[in-house]
């Protein structure tokens, strides 16, 4: 494994290098990369009946579904079927226009994006949205400052509760880094990743905010299978962890490989719903996915 | 073993080339340990305290001290206009919020010592200078507060109008209210205490010097402390707005308040810019805030390279060095001093074109600023 | 608050407000058809129509027309009526496509991103005025007068003006010319269609910079009028008379809704009305407080305006 160091050496902002001269902590990372999740009863996320319009357009139409704990469950269908839209509703970044979402029993809709952020779920992007001119490092501390609690005045005078802080972010930030199998690029600009290491950064920052459900919007998009394979692994190790994972896959092999429940899509419909053996040979998941052939009556 | 800055890593196979490259002076600087850089540090702000003597150094001296004006004078402009750029910085540097109306923040500092100081004040209360320093920042990061707290959620360019139209609204109110005198202004506002050990005040009228080293002192602490909120989550939080405020916020940043803090550091390091000046000055007037003078702040910002300290220290010191120093020279039957809102307002438009990033690049600005076009999502 | 004196000069200074509105709607043109395009407050505008009016009255004074010149009889005010307008539009219509050559061409050619715009606008904007500051000593300057005004019409105790008639007709003329320009011929397709999405217009053939530098020239005729029409109501031009007006003017545009240009018209005669009642209220020095708290409330509660926005999103 090659040296682990920190490049940024920018006059101006160390918090990269916060002490410059203590080496990174080398070796396999510690079990608690990722924060522990508290138990939920009932079900984890609920969404209750949504529909979504936007002038015209209803992007999701009555849509209802639910997760418990502890899964990992697939959100698939074709293009334009309101998956993302689905996680942007999620998340709060659109209002539904009928129906509700519920999490952990508490009401998401409504909220604003970082209050929801604080209750629990965390995503990533289909088009990454990393921060492209900070480190990796900076990207996942960001993250976990979430749950941070030292105000402007108290990072103004530096005062212990900060000092603290500051250090527990950059080592589980580290940590996480290390999760994702990023750790030796943590210095460098978010911009200058590779590709699969951007991927694999934005589910780490997204874990920073130590979230009890992960929403993987297409994380697999533009992989070679082998990429796949490790991000199947990390997924793995993820919902080991206890955290719940809700993807959005186009790739059957991996989504059936990885989830245990899915939902089906399309045109902003439920379609379908259930393992990954039963939606696979649901006519309706085929028909949408492939259309249905010239002859049929 | 593990390096600090400076080697290296030869990239793994397939990666992108990961290292910036290391420019210059800045890399040079990286580069040095911590303890070489902490006397450098040191050597320059005993040279700044230095500056007032500018003149007995031989060859240079003269030629850089200002002619129309003297020296200490010239020198304390530098500095309240470098705390002004300082200011502005941390909102539009820092926190991407275009504020062209940053005058009002200094003339609320202003106006609140007038108002609470002055014989000619409607209040009567005649306070010491020093006494009126806590209310002033409180009023102007209040002012900050109201001008941040409606504006927030808006666009970039709207933001931008609805901040100049808060400088304009507070201009006129002081043209036109009673309790603000308009341009009949406030005078004989306290200096700062303290007598020398002859009985004479140690800031008088006459020589700027002592207020000039008031001033660095300010500058030094206000450095300081935006230091620290820099390197912290406020600081990561302001760049992430920056970079991309809908992430940002799904990350669980609190983009109102982070906003709304930019905008009342902003201010209350205006104020304190207004403070400053009013002790030196004795005198102000609704003619004092300009609508130009906010645009010339930006201007150093811009120049000095925006989103980074030293670079709005630099540009604060050159909008006001450069005019002062062309004072007394005769450019088209005026005093060249009279274009210096013109050169600015051109060198605004040929840093923006050639130099965005501005004479001091922030790492991160230069690479925001330029080309974006080669910047599409990967694949 | 002064609400006696609204209520008597009610018909006053609604029809004064038309007249006003009518100058700001033309100048409004201007930023709403560069930010509707660009998305872009061209700050710089308020200085194309500093100069177009200036160019009139420096025209106009060559000539020996000055402010304090007897009025010309009807064939000399339609002369040099003309005249002004010719000299107006031509210098705001080439100062406008400058700019856009000077100051933002290159800035678009490497895609910077909006901010960098924003901040070429305000400074091309302190150039230019103080530019002229600087070459007209920063003095007022008086303008001549063309037309001895006298009361036309009268509705109630209110008079209307053959000087309000005038601008409230040259005005409308230039606007039913715009609209009609714009939806009705082809450069005015190429116009809306860079407005809508400049890529794919690009792909249709539409030459991008053509179209910029037609909607700068565009804005600058507009304004150049607006210019005439305003030295000619209010007698006086100085170095930064364009600023004021150009809040205004912007305020306009976004109350009729940005990018819309029968809102810029709405919004224009809207906000002049408004302001005037706000100076019968207040006093007429805060009448462009008004403006200024008028487009605050406006983008906190209706950012897309009256008629609602032809392209793009107040919000962020």
């Amino acid at each position: 494994m090659s040296e682990p160091h920190i490049e940024s050496t920018e006059w101006e902002n160390e918090a990269a290098r916060h002490r410059v001269d203590q080496p990174f902590p080398t070796g396999p990372a510690p079990a608690a990369a990722v924060a522990p999740v508290r138990p939920v009863e009932g079900a984890l996320l609920e969404v209750d009946n949504v529909t979504l319009r936007f002038g015209g357009v209803v992007a999701l139409d009555q849509v209802s579904f639910s997760l418990g704990q502890g899964e990992i469950f697939g959100l698939i269908g074709p293009n334009g079927a309101g998956k993302t839209t689905c996680f942007n509703a999620m998340t709060g970044v659109y209002r539904p226009t009928l129906g509700e979402i519920r999490f952990a029993g508490q009401r998401v809709t409504g909220h604003k994006k970082h209050e929801i952020t604080r209750m629990g779920i965390a995503r990533t992007f289909q088009n990454i949205r990393l921060f492209p001119e900070m480190t990796a490092l900076e990207n996942v501390m960001v993250g976990a400052d979430a749950h941070h609690k030292t105000s402007v005045l108290g990072a103004l005078f530096q005062v212990p509760r900060h000092r603290r802080e500051e250090a527990q972010g950059r080592e589980g930030s580290l940590r996480l880094l290390d999760f994702v199998e990023v750790r030796h690029r943590a210095g460098d600009l978010a911009r200058n990743l590779s590709y699969g290491e951007q991927r694999r950064l934005e589910i780490a920052r997204a874990l920073a905010t130590r979230p009890t459900l992960l929403c993987l919007d297409e994380p697999a998009a533009g992989f070679n299978p082998a990429e796949k394979t490790r991000l199947l692994e990390l997924i793995r190790r993820i919902r080991d962890t206890g955290v719940t994972i809700l993807l959005i896959e186009h790739d059957m092999r991996l989504v059936m490989g990885v989830t245990d429940r899915i939902v089906v899509l399309e045109f902003g419909k439920k379609i379908a719903e259930g393992t990954p053996a039963e939606v696979r040979d649901d006519p309706k998941v085929i028909a949408a996915y492939l259309g249905v052939p010239a002859d049929a009556a | 073993m593990t390096t600090t800055a400076g080697t290296p890593q030869s990239p793994a196979a397939g990666t992108p080339e990961s290292k910036q490259p290391r420019g210059g002076v800045r890399g040079w600087l990286g580069n040095q340990p911590k303890s070489v850089r902490w006397l450098l540090i040191a050597l320059a702000v005993l040279g700044g305290y230095l500056l007032p003597y500018l003149a007995d150094v031989p060859v240079l001296g003269p030629q850089l001290i200002t002619q129309g004006i003297d020296w200490p004078s010239a020198l304390f402009n530098m500095a309240y206009y470098v705390l002004l750029a300082l200011g502005l910085n941390v909102v539009v540097g820092f926190a991407g919020l275009l504020d062209l109306g940053y005058v009002g923040f200094f003339a609320v500092g202003a106006y609140s010592v007038a108002l609470l100081s002055s014989p000619d004040s409607v209040l009567g209360t005649k306070w010491v200078w020093i006494a009126t320093i806590p209310v002033a920042i409180a009023c102007a990061m209040l002012s900050g507060l109201i001008l941040g707290w409606p504006t927030l959620r808006l666009r970039g360019d709207y933001l931008a109008i609805v901040t100049l139209g808060f400088a304009e609204i507070i201009r006129i109110t002081a043209d036109s209210s009673q309790t603000l005198r308009g341009d009949r202004g406030f005078a004989a506002i306290p200096h700062p205490p303290g007598k020398s050990p002859d009985g004479t005040p140690i800031f008088g009228v006459r020589d700027a010097t002592p207020y000039f080293w008031l001033g660095l002192t300010i500058i030094i602490v206000v450095v300081l402390a935006l230091r620290n909120l820099d390197r912290s989550r406020v600081g990561r939080s302001w760049l992430a707005i920056r970079e991309d405020e809908e992430a940002a916020e799904i990350m669980g940043v609190r983009t109102v308040k982070y906003k709304l803090w930019a905008f009342a550091i902003g201010a209350c390091i205006g104020g304190f810019g207004g403070v400053l000046f009013t002790g030196e000055q004795g005198f102000i007037n609704s003619a004092t805030f300009q609508l130009q003078f906010s645009i010339l702040v930006l201007a150093g910002v811009v120049m000095g390279g925006s989103g980074n300290m030293a670079g709005a220290i630099l540009g604060g010191a050159l909008i006001s060095y450069i005019p002062d120093r062309l004072r007394g020279v005769e450019l088209f039957n005026r005093d060249a001093y009279q274009y210096r809102f013109l050169l600015f307002g051109v060198i605004i438009i040929l840093i923006m074109i050639f130099r965005p990033q501005g004479i001091v690049p922030s790492r991160r600005r230069e690479l925001e600023l330029k080309d974006r076009a080669k910047e599409v999502a990967p694949q | 608050m002064d609400f006696s004196s609204l209520f008597h000069e009610f018909g006053e200074l609604t029809i004064t407000g038309l007249a006003q509105g009518s100058i700001i709607a033309l100048f409004a043109l201007g930023y709403t058809l560069v930010y509707g395009v660009l998305r872009l407050i061209n700050f710089a505008h308020s200085e194309v129509f500093t100069i177009g009016a200036f160019t009139a009255v420096i025209t106009w004074g060559t000539l020996g027309l000055n402010q304090d010149s007897p009025t010309p009889g009807p064939a000399g005010l339609i002369g040099y009526l003309a005249l002004g307008l010719v000299v107006a539009t031509m210098a705001s219509g080439i100062t406008a496509v400058i700019i856009e050559l000077v100051a933002y061409r290159p800035l678009r050619r490497r895609n910077a991103p909006p901010l960098a715009f924003l901040i070429t606008a305000i400074g091309a904007s302190i150039a230019l005025s103080e530019l002229v500051g600087v070459l007209t000593n920063r003095n007022n300057r008086g303008v001549p007068r063309l037309m001895k005004q006298a009361s036309l019409v009268h509705i109630g105790d209110a008079n209307i003006t053959n000087l309000q008639i005038l601008i409230i007709v040259v005005a409308l003329v230039m606007m039913v010319g715009l609209d009609f320009f714009i939806n009705h011929t082809r450069l005015g397709r190429g116009v809306r269609a860079v407005a809508q999405n400049a890529d794919s217009a690009a792909l249709m053939g539409v030459n991008k910079n053509r179209v910029i530098s037609l909607v700068f020239l565009l804005g600058g005729l507009m304004a150049g009028v607006a210019a005439v029409m305003y030295v000619m109501k209010i007698g006086n031009i100085r170095y930064d008379s364009g600023f004021y007006l150009g809040v205004e003017a912007f305020t306009a545009a976004v109350l009729g809704g940005i990018g819309n240009l029968r809102g810029a018209l709405l919004g224009g005669i809207a906000l002049g009305v408004i302001e005037n009642y706000g100076a019968g209220l207040f006093g007429t020095q805060w009448h462009s407080v008004v403006a200024f708290v008028l487009l605050v409330l406006v983008l906190m509660f209706r950012p897309t305006g009256l008629l609602g926005e032809s392209l793009g999103r107040a919000r962020a």
